[in-house]
């Protein structure tokens, strides 16, 4: 007797939706059994990076403040994936972003105005957008592999990055730290729940993923991306342009990853710094992927990925796990998810020697 | 420039190529074979906290490098059970696996911060491996010669024997490779181990002949430039041996950025030069991918699921 994989005639919605559930559980229940085996207290590691943040509700600010760049930049991934074009250097584009809306800001240290702000959000979705838009250029143009490329921008961003905060953009009052100047209140993002972090940026990005996701499910727009992805021939026949796509899919995916990363300048962060990457850019391909691609999926999953980032400061303070612990949880976590995808368009049957004699049994029964 | 200064030069390049050059040929032979395994990266890092893990308990580096394969080799099954077995999609199952290797060797690794371990000595007698013009040649790790054994081995394997016509046939054509009788299954199940095993060794080569001390993500995006490197060689161990070297020197120049100073840093701040061999990594791939003969050699069926019609 033996396992048999059958295809089902349609892809089971349910299987759809309850799969990302069961990858988080078992992703609980195999990561525990790991840090027990690494030689950690594998239960209590679970309990403080999935479950003690949901506990604590001075934490609850925290979850929102890290969800919405994870969801923010998870949403233009999803866009992606959807099309099968593949951007795995958001997290360049999120530090582009940020670099191009700091640039701004320091021009404007010395202003006031109400417009200060929108010109720095406006520059990081610009500074995205075009480290984005140079992986779309060369597969279009040079047929150059967009996940090589982007994934290669990603580390350039980081030297580039690294080179401003240490040298041109140094705060010059900022005793030799390697950091830029802290942003003045013009440019500085409301807070909306006092004595917390929690910021104007969280809702804008829960107004963005509400209209990527009608974008995606009712237009011709998402029409288009769902076509060139599924059915790349039918797409061409159809005279939805392959280049476009790309174009238009990293475009939108560097602007949203490079709008998250000025959000977190103007917002928790207040400067860039060294410490100012914060892995939401790799993070985020899980968040979509967790999150089925759909936009409003990506909300929930994106506090899920949030919640581990919160509890994995927990762990380590607690138990002394190391930071790098929740990046075994997180690709736990994708590792189920794509196991159980199998489950969506094929039923686990039970197959082999003793299948002829219940098949007959069977019959005999029914008549 | 003296001769002595060109001989460290070429030294240290030799360095910096031998991990990408290991990691870049198990990638093409998994490629080969049809599979398009992105988890590079994280396999390196499995076999480099494997390996300094290794030196560290036993001290013997040569044990090291066969755990550093074994324990690669491993997590790499995990891409192989998903993507074959579960047939789920290669380039998100190949970023989780990089993902999951960066957080184990970091977790792994945290024990050993600090800790120097004593990489193995030169095969050769000390005249010949200290001497001026003999250093050149005979003072690196075997690690090094090994490195270019292999790269005779696999292209031995694939153009010479049954098996590397198998396996390019599977990666060529997998419906035909199976409707005549072979496994491309089991093809590339050993195909994506034996990858995993090479990128092992690759990684192991950070702490055997790099830098004898354990850091965080010390491979620093090698294993993604050893995907690259695949492409670079059309899919071809001679130019991948090159083309690991091209990279190594590219690498090694932020290196004399920093220790000589003026010179480079006038043309170019230091962090410029340690970006270097990213953008080089995109400008020849533009150049070899909008070439007819590049991009036209990947294996037919490179990144595709096989789905038997039976």
């Amino acid at each position: 007797m033996r396992l048999k994989l059958e295809k089902r005639p349609d892809p089971s919605r349910f299987m759809l939706y309850a799969t990302p559930v069961g990858a988080v559980v078992l992703t609980m229940l195999v990561g525990a059994i790991i840090f027990t085996l690494i030689g950690y207290n594998g239960a209590a590691a679970v309990y403080q990076v999935f479950i003690a943040p949901l506990t604590l509700s001075y934490k609850w600010g925290d979850i929102a403040v890290k969800a919405s760049p994870l969801i923010l930049i998870g949403v233009g991934l999803a866009v992606g994936n959807r099309a099968a074009i593949w951007n795995i250097g958001a997290e360049g584009q999120y530090i582009v972003g940020a670099l191009a809306g700091t640039g701004i800001g320091i021009l404007t240290k010395d202003m006031t105005g109400f417009w200060i702000l929108p010109a720095m959000l406006l520059a990081g979705l610009a500074g995205g957008a075009i480290w984005g838009g140079i992986p779309a250029l060369m597969r279009n143009r040079f047929n150059v592999n967009e996940t090589l490329s982007s994934l290669m921008l990603t580390y350039v961003a980081i030297h580039l990055m690294n080179h401003m905060v240490t040298g041109p953009w140094k705060d010059p009052k900022g005793f030799s730290f390697p950091q830029t100047a802290l942003v003045t209140p013009s440019q500085t993002l409301p807070i909306l729940v006092p004595g917390t972090y929690v910021h104007l940026g969280i809702v804008i990005t829960l107004i963005i993923a509400v209209i990527m996701w009608f974008l995606m499910s009712r237009s011709l727009f998402g029409f288009q991306v769902r076509v060139v992805g599924s059915a790349p021939n039918a797409a061409r026949h159809g005279g939805f342009s392959q280049k476009g796509t790309v174009w238009l899919v990293f475009l939108l995916s560097g602007a949203l990853a490079g709008l998250a990363g000025i959000f977190e300048v103007t917002g928790p962060f207040g400067q860039m710094s060294l410490g100012f990457p914060q892995n939401y850019g790799f993070t985020a391909i899980i968040v979509a992927f967790l999150g089925r691609l759909n936009p409003l999926g990506v909300i929930i999953a994106g506090v899920v990925l949030a919640i581990t980032y919160v509890g994995g400061d927990l762990a380590q303070s607690a138990l002394q796990l190391p930071n790098a612990s929740k990046g075994i949880f997180q690709a736990l976590m994708l590792f189920f998810l794509l196991a159980s995808d199998v489950l969506i368009r094929y039923r686990v049957r039970l197959a082999g020697n003793v299948s002829a004699p219940m098949a007959v049994a069977a019959r005999s029964a029914a008549e | 420039m003296s001769i002595d200064y060109i001989i460290a030069v070429f030294i240290t390049v030799v360095g910096a190529a031998t991990p990408i050059l290991f990691a870049g040929l198990g990638e093409l032979v998994t490629e080969k074979s049809g599979m398009l395994n992105l988890g590079v990266e994280g396999m390196m890092l499995v076999g480099a906290v494997a390996a300094f893990a290794t030196v560290d308990l036993t001290g013997s580096p040569w044990l090291a490098v066969v755990v550093a394969a074994a324990a690669a080799a491993a997590v790499s099954m995990t891409f192989a059970v998903l993507t074959l077995s579960l047939s789920a999609n290669q380039v998100a199952t190949g970023l989780a696996l990089t993902i999951f290797g960066t957080g184990l060797s970091t977790l792994v690794g945290k024990s050993f911060t600090g800790h120097g371990i004593k990489p193995f000595t030169t095969l050769f007698p000390d005249w010949l491996a200290n001497d001026r013009f003999g250093k050149a040649f005979f003072s690196f790790s075997p690690l090094v010669y090994f490195s270019f054994i292999m790269v005779a081995l696999v292209w031995w394997f694939l153009n010479r024997t049954r098996g590397g016509l198998i396996l390019r046939a599977v990666g060529e054509n997998d419906l035909s490779a199976h409707s005549i009788g072979y496994s491309v299954i089991g093809v590339r199940y050993a195909a994506v181990a034996f990858g995993g095993a090479m990128a092992g060794i690759g990684g192991a080569a950070f702490p055997l002949v790099l830098t004898p001390l354990w850091a965080e993500g010390l491979t620093g995006g090698r294993g993604w430039i050893a995907i690259a490197l695949v492409v670079f060689s059309g899919w071809k161990p001679g130019r991948l041996l090159a083309g690991a070297y091209f990279f190594g020197l590219l690498g090694t120049l932020e290196l004399y950025a920093k220790a000589s100073g003026s010179i480079f840093t006038a043309m170019l701040p230091s962090e410029g030069w340690a970006a270097l061999p990213y953008i080089a990594t995109i400008v020849v791939l533009a150049i070899i991918s909008s070439s007819k003969a590049g991009g036209g050699n990947a294996p037919a069926c490179l990144g595709k699921p096989f789905i038997p019609s039976t």
